[in-house]
């Protein structure tokens, strides 16, 4: 097969649209750069009433929602769940790593929960505290600008709580908490555990004349089509595209980095896959936000004279010390909350209040924390709606099962009823954890797919303990029961498998040692100054948070190093 | 056409759908969505696939048999039949929502077909008549074997209560994911609205309250469309 030739030569070419992605595109292209966004997925507007999903009925559905095509079900906003057509992922034994990918422009951002947390002072030097892990190169001093600019930039609503690892920023007005959530804050108060308003990424007051203000419907996940709630498409690259400076290509997935003899980037090889057809595209620089474990994947698969390795990858570094957020949870059933009287609770479509880390990891046998995210209330019924109906009954004493007008009863009375309690934390970055790639399978590309090998260690195990008797406290406090068995030993207190939090990072961790690190503190390779990843691979450890709003600070912290050090012609 | 002229035609194409759409599914003042529901119409936002997904089991016909689909409506209006303000389960289009659902997620076929043929076979040794053809008491007299947790005496049933929770469960979320349904269990939401919390009344019920500090720091619509500023410590002060 020849491979084409795109004679466009660019300033920069950003691979992905996500988080990242957008945030470098949107920086670059304002700043005057000529630049190519390539992304694997198809182009996506929330706008579109041809793909729109958002204020659907359930009947809409002929499966009512049910998961068939779509892993979280057919109204959210992800083409690509776990599972991508054609392009497969492998697993060594004794590993269960679950991979999200997305393939549309704007990724996950479409659908994601919108919880958007900094992180704290302590979260960039944890080594400093308990010795484990690596230290970030940078403190949040040094992002802290970039937050603040973020915050203002997308919008975020929350509160300044004066806390010293979860920072005040600069915050829209949070939405009032909804019955649940009122339950769930005198309930894990009583317990010593602090809840303050969620930090989300939804507009509940007005930031620009290019985006509407959140209505209320409760769906972020099917993606705003007022543009309400953020997403890369509709908030970063949509406005960015006005500047003429954006070319973007979609449905094009790239195989890997090109570079000269001397090991610098000169552009990306692409398939098309509307053609099938192999592509080179030129440009000075080159941006990957494909997210952490693809754009790892896109180095270990540039192999060249000057990086037999893959590129960036002379420290055997790539694709290590991948690790994502621990996750377990419970759920309750609070006889106060049957019988309710009905009203519009829908609110905005994430949480409205959370509980910030509070333990004293001293006392404790794990390292590092978690926060506490819940749901409940009087949801929209889609499949799956009324299964637990009748089995309910059991938790009042009363008869378990029938038909009929008592079913019919069941229904109205357990509805609004039950509440989720999930938390969200730390892993500690393991060197053996990794992705690789598989020497025996290419994708249906042609490209070289990746192999997951990740086991959980102690730390998390404690850890996630540590969560469900932390719930199993709070349901109770609210004067609820547990509902099924509460995970125990012989299921790892029901923590989740890797992957399954999608918050994975830290497989180009960025760091001073070019031995010990992928990226230096600008994200840029120690191997190849031009190019930069602004993706969370770079991520030196997760943190009690959500990845996405730290991902989105370096991004532009990365993007402005490129527009100063091609201005100085430094790259 | 090469490479850069299909390309450039795709972008231009993409733009172009955008900026129509936004006439019929932009925004008025205030961020309220205007979706012109004739444009949606019989579209719930697939993909190719998606379509194709659909088509293809729209193509198929009905999976059950007439007289499959003429016991599972009986089954259906006992499990939930109608009462002085809703419909029945057979108003609601159920049977035809288990037919679908079975093609779209195989592995209830089975279960569905054979628990309906136990159905049968266990009326016709009680009373040596089809299901259908069974008076209402005589039904209702299986049911009362089947919908009810196992115990010792019962556990001859074991089969007919798998097949029942299984039917049920599919009925509920076939009854309550209609508009019928929606209506009959008080789901009054997926509309604009603006959220200002928890109805005072239901406060009182049960005995809770916003927190008194965080008085003038939650949401106020009055000034939603106002631009939000913020001193330089973070204070909105817009």
């Amino acid at each position: 097969m020849q491979i084409k030739e795109n004679t466009d030569q660019y300033d920069a070419i950003i691979v992905g649209s996500g988080a990242g992605g957008g945030m470098a595109a949107n920086i670059l292209a304002n700043n005057g750069l000529k630049v190519a966004i390539v992304e694997a997925g198809g182009y996506f507007d929330p706008k579109d009433p041809k793909t729109m999903t958002q204020m659907k009925w359930p009947w809409e559905s002929p499966r009512r929602g049910a998961s068939t095509n779509r892993a979280f079900g057919d109204f959210d906003m992800s083409w690509g769940d776990w599972e991508v057509d054609g392009e497969p992922y492998t697993k060594k034994k004794g590993t269960d790593f679950r991979w999200w990918r997305s393939r549309m422009l704007g990724g996950r951002t479409n659908h994601w929960g919108r919880i958007s947390l900094r992180f704290g002072p302590k979260d960039f030097k944890h080594k400093d505290v308990d010795g484990l892990g690596e230290n970030w190169p940078i403190s949040y001093e040094e992002v802290k600008p970039f937050y603040d600019r973020l915050d203002k930039m997308i919008g975020i609503a929350g509160t300044n709580e004066g806390l010293p690892n979860d920072p005040d920023g600069f915050f829209l007005p949070p939405p009032k908490p909804r019955l649940h959530e009122l339950y769930y804050t005198k309930g894990a108060r009583k317990s010593g555990i602090p809840v303050i308003p969620a930090r989300i990424s939804i507009l509940t007051k007005r930031i620009n004349k290019d985006r509407g203000v959140c209505f209320y419907c409760g769906q972020c996940n099917r993606s705003c089509n007022a543009y309400a709630d953020f997403s890369s498409g509709s908030c970063l690259i949509f406005p960015a595209m006005k500047s003429g400076q954006i070319d973007l290509y979609t449905d094009c997935m790239v195989k890997n980095v090109t570079t000269d003899s001397e090991g610098k980037a000169t552009g990306v090889s692409y398939i098309n896959k509307e053609d099938m057809m192999e592509y080179e595209m030129k440009a000075k620089v080159v941006v990957l936000g494909a997210s952490a474990c693809s754009s790892a994947r896109i180095l270990l698969n540039s192999k060249s004279k000057q990086h037999p390795n893959g590129l960036g990858n002379s420290s055997d570094h790539v694709g290590r010390y991948l690790h994502d957020s621990t996750g377990s949870g419970l759920s309750g059933f609070i006889p106060a909350l049957m019988d309710r009287k009905k009203y519009n609770e829908d609110g905005t479509g994430a949480l409205h209040v959370y509980s910030p880390w509070w333990g004293d990891n001293k006392k404790l046998d794990f390292a590092r924390g978690y926060h506490i995210e819940m749901w409940g209330g009087l949801g929209m019924p889609a499949y799956g709606f009324g299964g637990q109906a009748t089995q309910m009954n059991e938790y009042i004493g009363k008869q378990v099962g029938g038909y009929g007008d008592s079913l019919r009863e069941d229904v109205k009375r357990f509805y609004g009823s039950t509440i989720g309690i999930v938390g969200r934390g730390e892993s500690i970055a393991m060197y053996d954890n990794r992705c690789e790639i598989d020497p025996d399978q290419v994708d249906r590309f042609g490209i070289p797919i990746l192999r997951f090998d990740y086991k959980w260690s102690d730390q998390e195990r404690n850890q996630a303990k540590h969560m469900v008797d932390t719930f199993e406290e709070i349901i109770h406090n609210m004067g609820g029961t547990v509902m099924g068995e509460k995970p125990g030993k012989e299921n790892d207190f029901g923590l989740l498998a890797p992957g399954q939090i999608i918050h994975e990072v830290g497989t180009t961790r960025m760091g001073n040692d070019p031995k010990t690190s992928v990226t230096n503190k600008y994200q840029q390779l120690h191997d190849a100054k031009n190019v930069f990843i602004v993706d969370a691979g770079p991520f030196t450890s997760q943190a009690d948070k959500n990845c996405t709003w730290t991902i989105l600070a370096l991004s532009m912290r990365t993007s402005e190093y490129i527009v100063d050090q091609l201005k100085k012609q430094n790259i | 056409m090469d490479r850069r002229d299909s390309l450039k035609t795709l972008l231009i194409g993409g733009i172009g759908a955008t900026g129509l759409t936004i006439g019929v599914a932009g925004c008025k003042e205030g961020g309220q969505p205007v979706v012109d529901t004739e444009i949606n119409k019989g579209l719930y936002g697939r993909t190719a696939s998606e379509k194709e997904h659909d088509a293809r089991i729209k193509a198929n016909g009905p999976f059950f048999s007439e007289s499959d689909l003429s016991l599972i409506a009986v089954l259906c209006d006992l499990i939930l039949p109608a009462t002085a303000t809703a419909g029945s389960a057979t108003d609601a289009e159920v049977p035809a929502f288990i037919d679908f659902i079975v093609q779209d997620l195989p592995y209830h076929q089975i279960p569905i077909q054979g628990g309906l043929m136990w159905l049968n076979g266990e009326s016709n040794k009680r009373f040596n008549k089809i299901f259908e053809s069974c008076t209402d008491s005589q039904q209702k007299q299986i049911l009362d074997d089947i919908a009810f947790p196992s115990t010792e005496k019962t556990a001859q049933y074991d089969a007919g209560r798998k097949f029942f929770g299984r039917f049920r469960n599919l009925v509920l979320t076939g009854y309550y994911t209609t508009k019928m349904g929606i209506d009959d269990v008080g789901y009054v939401g997926n509309r604009a609205n603006l959220w200002d919390g928890v109805p005072d009344d239901v406060l009182d019920k049960h005995g809770l309250s916003y927190d008194k500090s965080m008085e003038g720091k939650y949401v106020n619509h009055d000034t939603r469309n106002t631009q939000a500023e913020w001193d330089e410590k973070g204070n909105l002060i817009t």
